[in-house]
């Protein structure tokens, strides 16, 4: 129940499909792949719109244009007003909204399914035919710019991983925020917006999902009435971005501000994704992380930090595979007042060593994997999930064969794939130690945090 | 012995077609526990919500924050298990067991294997009627509550709601966190979490829902061998809240590029029978999506912030109306005057016709949405039954939305909407902004 400094635990959410039979998918000549995911409990439909572009494609120096996009796609096209979107899904009772991240944007609708032809016919429509006044560009310019202030620099925490990230990746673009960095975002430009729509806001970049109370042929029939038409996009490349170099050195980051009443110490590592046909080690890293901090109370870091040694009062392990390029690995431990960061960081890395000697408990292990399986169940609850969960799949290279086999993988994961996962990943030399202090403490104790 | 009413869900506006039924049985139990049901047996589990009213607002004098600990360390160890034996016998059966406690109620959220049900709802069963408290556990967990404390202390929205809490209500137990001061957890002792527990746990306060995999005669099986054994009766409820709140800026001192801003004036009860008109008001002032007159005139056509929303805030002993926003320090004066400006607006001429066609439409429209998932419709259900509403009115809710009239709307903006007693507390360093009396 208590609110953790860093996002709660990723791995076991990362598991799971839905039950196959469910899921039907076909592509349309224009390249648009469709995936429809029953569920007739409720006569609910949610549709999204992944678009294979996410701000990790943007080109240097326009970082943030992704997103910004994203934003300006709800100002309107030839048949639909400034605005006006959310208007008619709202007075049609549902409700809209959009994100964007380093792989991927989407954008999804939540509607009576009897509306379903409506905002398909909305989304088609927008996915070519956006128009931007420059009165609209502008606004929402400075919209973004309060969403950075917002979400990132009133906030320590998020202000220190977004440095910390950055030192992370030195060469490849999941180092720079996606909001964008706020120099940059100050200088985007109309221009910089429609090039980046023209670019990739076709059929042939985007993954349409429609999930609930819905039969595959009526969806056909609407896409290949309202998606059909479009025309693909001649300018997608290869999606080959920038990769890391090998890193030689340890990299370590510390950051002290008056906002931080609570230290810790974070440690990630870089580590590989999951790979289409290819998900073992991905697998082998979900289970550690959840054996390391899955549970507040019997995870090996929290056991061992704060139950046996007393020396924490939170630890946390994560990992969520789901990623185009290489990912990282994630650790943080919030020392128990008194202990120094120093004195965390030597705890938690012994745990690893130890984790790395000696596996993790037989009874543990059984009892994620327990979890796991029961995840696929309580998972069918939330179509709207599922389809978050194959959109971010089919948007970072993965195929619908790899979700569905996703839950078998992560159950054949053995005591050995763990162990060698973990000393593949778990090195100190590839990894980003960061400590987060508050304004005045030396680098050595946290006594002075009063 | 169990009494059985079927009430058919939402048969909604013209607009719309009939949605599906979800189908609540009214059930008392052997043992006289009331609760409700829906049955689901396409997915083999079940979401059981438990809700006992009175919440952190219970804290005796002197101990707050006293039942958010107690709350925190019912899965902290019970009966023969440690903490540690609890958490590992939970995980092997794949249960999800949550404990909250909030201003208003205690709550607990299981959801359970069917083919494990019992042995849950045996190890569901220790946490309510015999949990530990052992003192390492009380120690660890007040360690966690004490660090929250101090990072709210720095947090900007923390120090806002709080600020606002504590202007509004004062002393009441609305006026402060539930958390309590590091002092008051520092007191706590083992024996005031057994009082706790005892003044906010009890038979005399429960709402039980309880959404899959299970039929009537198991769920009232459950329920008396679950909470059978409660006392009867628990503490007094406090008293209704004074809203102390008065017009004007209260700024509080904060070294950040952006101001926190938190506002609000009094509300209405929910039992009033002006509430709908109010909430349908509300929602063209400051609801959800991307039309509200706030979002387009603060966010939409001036880019003042990221977001801006209002929300009628009917709890069990106040009413409050109150909204919140972020904007960069220079232009977090324009946005206070556009936010004023606008519900000034408002008070005076209502709202137009289209406006409130469009949000009788969303909020008939998006109702039957949330009934969506087991676990999401056993906690609506369970705050129904906490309101003292009906099972019917899943059925009929959106006839008190499509009631609401467009001189509804104008009289009730005018009875109750109060620009110049709008207090704004801001969080930051605001240019050109004072506080006021």
């Amino acid at each position: 129940m208590f609110r953790v400094l860093w996002p709660i635990a990723l791995a076991l959410c990362a598991a799971a499909p839905a039950m196959a039979g469910e899921v039907t998918s076909f592509d349309l000549k224009n390249g648009l792949k469709v995936v429809v995911i029953e569920d007739h409990r409720a006569p609910v439909v949610t549709q999204m719109v992944w678009y294979r572009a996410g701000s990790a494609d943007e080109k240097p120096g326009v970082s943030g244009i992704a997103h910004f996009l994203e934003h300006l796609m709800f100002k309107g096209t030839d048949t639909v007003a400034p605005g006006d979107f959310s208007k008619l899904v709202e007075a049609n009772g549902g409700s809209d909204n959009a994100f964007t991240s380093w792989d991927y944007t989407g954008y999804f609708q939540r509607i009576a399914a009897d509306r379903l032809e409506l905002v398909m016919k909305m989304e088609a429509d927008r996915m070519r035919n956006l128009k931007l006044s420059e009165d609209d560009w502008k606004t929402e310019l400075q919209v973004i710019i309060e969403e950075r202030n917002q979400r990132t620099d009133s906030d320590p925490g998020a202000i220190f991983s977004e440095q910390r990230r950055a030192a992370q990746f030195l060469n490849h673009p999941y180092g720079t925020p996606v909001i964008g960095w706020r120099q940059e975002m100050e200088g985007l430009t109309r221009q910089d917006a429609l090039d980046w729509y023209r670019t990739y806001y076709a059929p042939n970049d985007a993954v349409l999902i429609i999930a609930g109370d819905v039969m595959p042929d009526k969806v056909k029939a609407l896409a290949e009435t309202y998606y059909g038409p479009l025309a693909p996009s001649e300018g997608i490349g290869e999606r080959k971005r920038p990769q890391e170099p090998a890193q030689l050195s340890e990299r370590r980051m510390s950051f002290k501000d008056p906002r931080v009443a609570q230290p810790y110490v974070t440690r990630s590592y870089l580590a590989p994704e999951r790979d289409a046909g290819d998900q073992k080690k991905a697998a082998a890293l979900t289970i550690l992380a959840a054996a390391l901090g899955g549970s507040s109370q019997t995870s090996i870091l929290a056991k061992a930090l704060q139950f046996d040694q007393k020396v924490a009062l939170y630890a946390y392990a994560g990992y969520d595979g789901t990623s185009y390029d290489d990912t990282t690995f994630d650790l943080a431990v919030a020392p128990a007042p008194g202990v120094s960061l120093a004195d965390a960081e030597k705890a938690m890395d012994a745990v690893l060593a130890d984790v790395m000697k000696n596996g993790i408990p037989a009874e543990q292990f059984a009892r994620i994997k327990t979890q796991i399986r029961a995840e696929n169940i309580y998972a069918e609850d939330s179509v709207a999930s599922l389809a978050r969960r194959y959109g971010e799949a089919l948007t970072t290279g993965l195929t619908i064969a790899d979700v569905q086999e996703w839950p078998a993988i992560l159950d054949a994961v053995t005591q050995e794939d763990v162990l060698a996962a973990a000393a593949e990943v778990l090195d100190r030399r590839r990894a980003v130690t960061g400590w987060m202090m508050p304004e005045g403490a030396t680098d050595n104790t946290t006594e002075l945090m009063q | 012995m169990i009494r059985v009413i079927f009430a058919t869900a939402f048969a909604v506006v013209a607009a719309l077609p009939a949605q599906a039924a979800v189908q609540i049985q009214e059930l008392t139990s052997p043992g006289g526990i009331r609760a409700w049901l829906v049955e689901e047996h396409s997915l083999p589990f079940t979401a059981l919500e438990i809700r006992f009213e009175g919440g952190t607002s219970l804290d005796a004098p002197g101990k707050r924050g006293a039942t958010l600990l107690m709350t925190s360390l019912l899965e902290e160890g019970a009966g023969k298990m440690t903490s540690q034996d609890f958490a590992t016998a939970r995980e092997a059966l794949a249960a999800d067991l949550s404990f909250d406690a909030g201003d208003d109620a205690v709550t607990i959220s299981a959801q359970m294997l069917t083919e494990n049900r019992d042995q849950v709802v045996a190890l569901l069963k220790s946490a309510l009627t015999e949990p530990r408290f052992d003192q390492d556990a009380i120690d660890r967990v007040r360690a966690q509550i004490e660090s929250i404390i101090r990072q709210d202390e720095t947090d900007p929205s923390a120090i806002a709601g709080r600020t606002f809490d504590y202007l509004a209500f004062g002393d009441h137990p609305y006026g402060s966190s539930k958390y309590g001061t590091l002092e008051s957890l520092a007191g706590l002792t083992r024996d005031d979490l057994v009082a706790a527990k005892a003044a906010t746990m009890s038979r005399d306060r429960i709402s039980v829902a309880a959404v899959g995999d299970i039929d009537a005669a198991t769920l009232g099986k459950i329920i008396d061998d679950l909470l059978g054994s409660l006392p009867a009766k628990g503490a007094a409820m406090p008293p209704h809240a004074m809203l102390g709140l008065t017009g004007g800026v209260t700024v509080s001192d904060f070294d950040s590029p952006q101001s926190v801003v938190n506002f609000g004036q009094a509300g209405i009860r929910r039992d009033d029978p002006d509430f709908f008109a109010a909430y349908v008001l509300n929602h063209v002032l400051g609801g959800d999506g991307f039309s509200a007159r706030l979002m387009d005139e603060v966010r939409e056509k001036r880019g003042l912030t990221y977001g801006i929303g209002s929300y009628l805030v009917p709890v069990n002993l106040a009413e409050t109306w109150q909204g919140s926003f972020s904007s960069a320090n220079e232009k977090v004066a324009e946005a206070i005057a556009v936010t004023r400006k606008v519900w000034a607006d408002v008070a005076a001429n209502g709202v137009t016709e289209k406006e409130l066609e469009a949000a009788k439409t969303y909020l008939t429209g998006s109702y039957p949405l949330r009934f969506d998932g087991n676990g999401r419709i056993a906690d609506i259900l369970v705050g129904m039954m906490a309101e003292g509403l009906p099972a019917s009115y899943v059925n009929d809710r959106n006839s008190y939305v499509e009631a609401v009239t467009l001189d509804d709307v104008k009289r009730v903006a005018k009875r109750l909407m109060t620009p110049d007693a709008l207090r704004f507390v801001v969080v930051g360093k605001p240019v050109g902004l004072e506080t006021t009396n």
